[in-house]
């Protein structure tokens, strides 16, 4: 067969088995290297047309000055306060998750990926990171803004303890929402299939965060954040992790 | 005698999407290095054998076999073995076609050498950096020729590769998509002469159905033109 070694035309990097960390290592390069390529891509699309954070950011901000106003009270604490803070940031993170796989769907991004050879959870690994980092990003801005609009407790004792919540709830959206996600895009309803798949799917993760960040937020000094919700977070981040790594290349089936 | 198996053989190879038979009963075997150009009325089902081809799309009946292997078992040993250009350039249209190269370039883990000197043989150096939503039709298509031929495959499935694109355009990806690159290729045409010119092997589609299946030189004109009445 005249097949042409197209290794050797293009320059492309062969694997090199046992090399450096072994198998172990060259299976995690396999899986690293496309998935910051596809990671890259997407931080750099949202600096070059930013949709998803400037969004996910003016809707939070918008709906601490709706809750201000329809509360009817100017500060907020213990379970209130996590409730308004966490709802708000979850239902910001659905509209990310809606925006996770358009550029794909509309400008081919899907069969680009298909066509490498690489492994699909690959595109699963750079969008929860993508999610990750944009939630980041917004928490950066709305939870100070939180802090300033609504929360009558000071912010800085409970900042700590509240970081690792957030971190604990961003990472159970970045399991769920490319999951999410991945399904909706095909269909003609994909701004309802998401809300409507991916709250029930997050009422866990809803529970575990407020309870944890509850005592953070009371009135009269920030307490410690109960270990048992962390714990029922860092579980539910577990099991929604290995759940989309063993669904997710079959979400992207034809 | 030749012995190398064929880049391409079908046995009866069949696609639905829900009822409807886009591809039904289709056979075929095209050699290494060969072209098949596919003729064919809009909705005959060649794009849909291009994205079966690609491992795209998997058949839902009979037998395919692409570089020797089987589909849909053998997809992870033939992707980044093929170069499709279909309708859609697959560019992300706020990057620019530099941008675009570089990143399909690492998926394949084809060294960033081969975009630049791509960029040169299609003279898109000046307009590498512009958003490739700002270039014409047919800047994009050389893009999507770059992007197709990155990883120098010996598989090329060429969906109207020459549309928008005028005759110098066209003479520039030449040496990239044409007889000369060396590989296999499958290309869809609606135009008798230049398709039959290039081709080795003519297949003629009609309704998903094979219409048509003869070498190339042996096919006239009318044929082709029987097939769109």
């Amino acid at each position: 067969m005249s097949e042409r070694d197209g290794s050797r035309a293009t320059g492309q990097t062969a694997p090199a088995p046992g090399a450096g960390g072994g198998a172990a290592g060259a299976g995690r390069a396999r899986h690293m290297r496309p998935s910051l390529a596809l990671l890259r891509k997407d931080l750099l699309l949202e600096r070059r047309a930013p949709e998803s954070v400037p969004a996910m950011l003016l809707f939070s901000l918008t709906a601490f000055v709706l809750f201000h106003f329809g509360l009817d009270r100017d500060t907020l604490s213990g379970s209130l306060a996590a409730g308004v803070l966490l709802v708000t940031l979850l239902l910001a993170a659905l509209l990310g998750v809606n925006r996770l796989f358009v550029s794909e769907y509309e400008e081919g991004g899907f069969d680009g990926v298909l066509l490498a050879p690489i492994d699909r959870t690959a595109l699963l690994v750079a969008k929860a990171a993508a999610l990750f980092l944009f939630l980041v990003l917004v928490e950066v801005v709305a939870v100070p803004a939180f802090g300033l609009l609504l929360l009558g407790p000071s912010l800085w004792p409970a900042l700590p303890g509240l970081i690792g919540v957030l971190a604990l709830l961003d990472l159970a959206l970045a399991a769920v929402g490319p999951l999410v996600s991945a399904l909706a895009i095909h269909t003609r309803a994909r701004d309802l299939i998401v809300p409507i798949v991916a709250l029930p799917l997050l009422v866990p993760a809803l529970i575990g965060a407020a309870r944890a960040a509850a005592p953070l937020l009371a009135a009269g000094g920030a307490g410690g954040a109960p270990a048992k919700w962390l714990a029922v977070l860092a579980l539910y981040d577990l099991v929604f992790g290995l759940l989309a790594f063993a669904v997710f290349d079959f979400l992207l089936e034809d | 005698m030749d012995e190398a198996p064929p880049a391409i053989e079908l046995r009866g190879l069949a696609r639905r999407f829900g009822e409807r038979w886009a591809l039904a009963d289709v056979s075929l075997s095209v050699p290494a290095g060969a072209t098949l150009v596919v003729f064919g009325p809009n909705g005959a089902g060649k794009s849909t054998l291009l994205r079966v081809l690609a491992t795209l799309l998997r058949p839902h009946a009979g037998e395919a076999r692409v570089l020797g292997e089987p589909l849909p078992a053998g997809d992870w040993a033939v992707r980044g073995r093929v170069g499709l250009l279909g309708h859609d350039a697959l560019l992300y249209r706020d990057l620019s076609a530099r941008e675009n190269l570089v990143f399909h370039a690492r998926l394949h883990r084809v060294e960033p050498a081969r975009v630049e000197r791509l960029l040169g043989e299609t003279r898109l150096g000046a307009r590498a950096d512009d958003p490739v939503r700002t270039l014409s039709r047919g800047l994009l298509q050389r893009v999507a020729v770059c992007r197709a031929v990155l990883h120098d495959p010996p598989l090329l499935l060429l969906d109207e590769p020459r549309a928008n694109l005028d005759p110098a355009a066209a003479a520039l990806i030449e040496p990239l998509i044409g007889r000369a690159s060396g590989r296999t290729r499958v290309i869809t045409s609606h135009d008798p002469a230049g398709g039959l010119a290039e081709a080795d092997l003519a297949l003629g589609l009609r309704d998903g159905r094979v219409a048509l299946l003869a070498p190339a030189s042996e096919i006239g004109h009318d044929a082709i033109e029987e097939l769109y009445r």
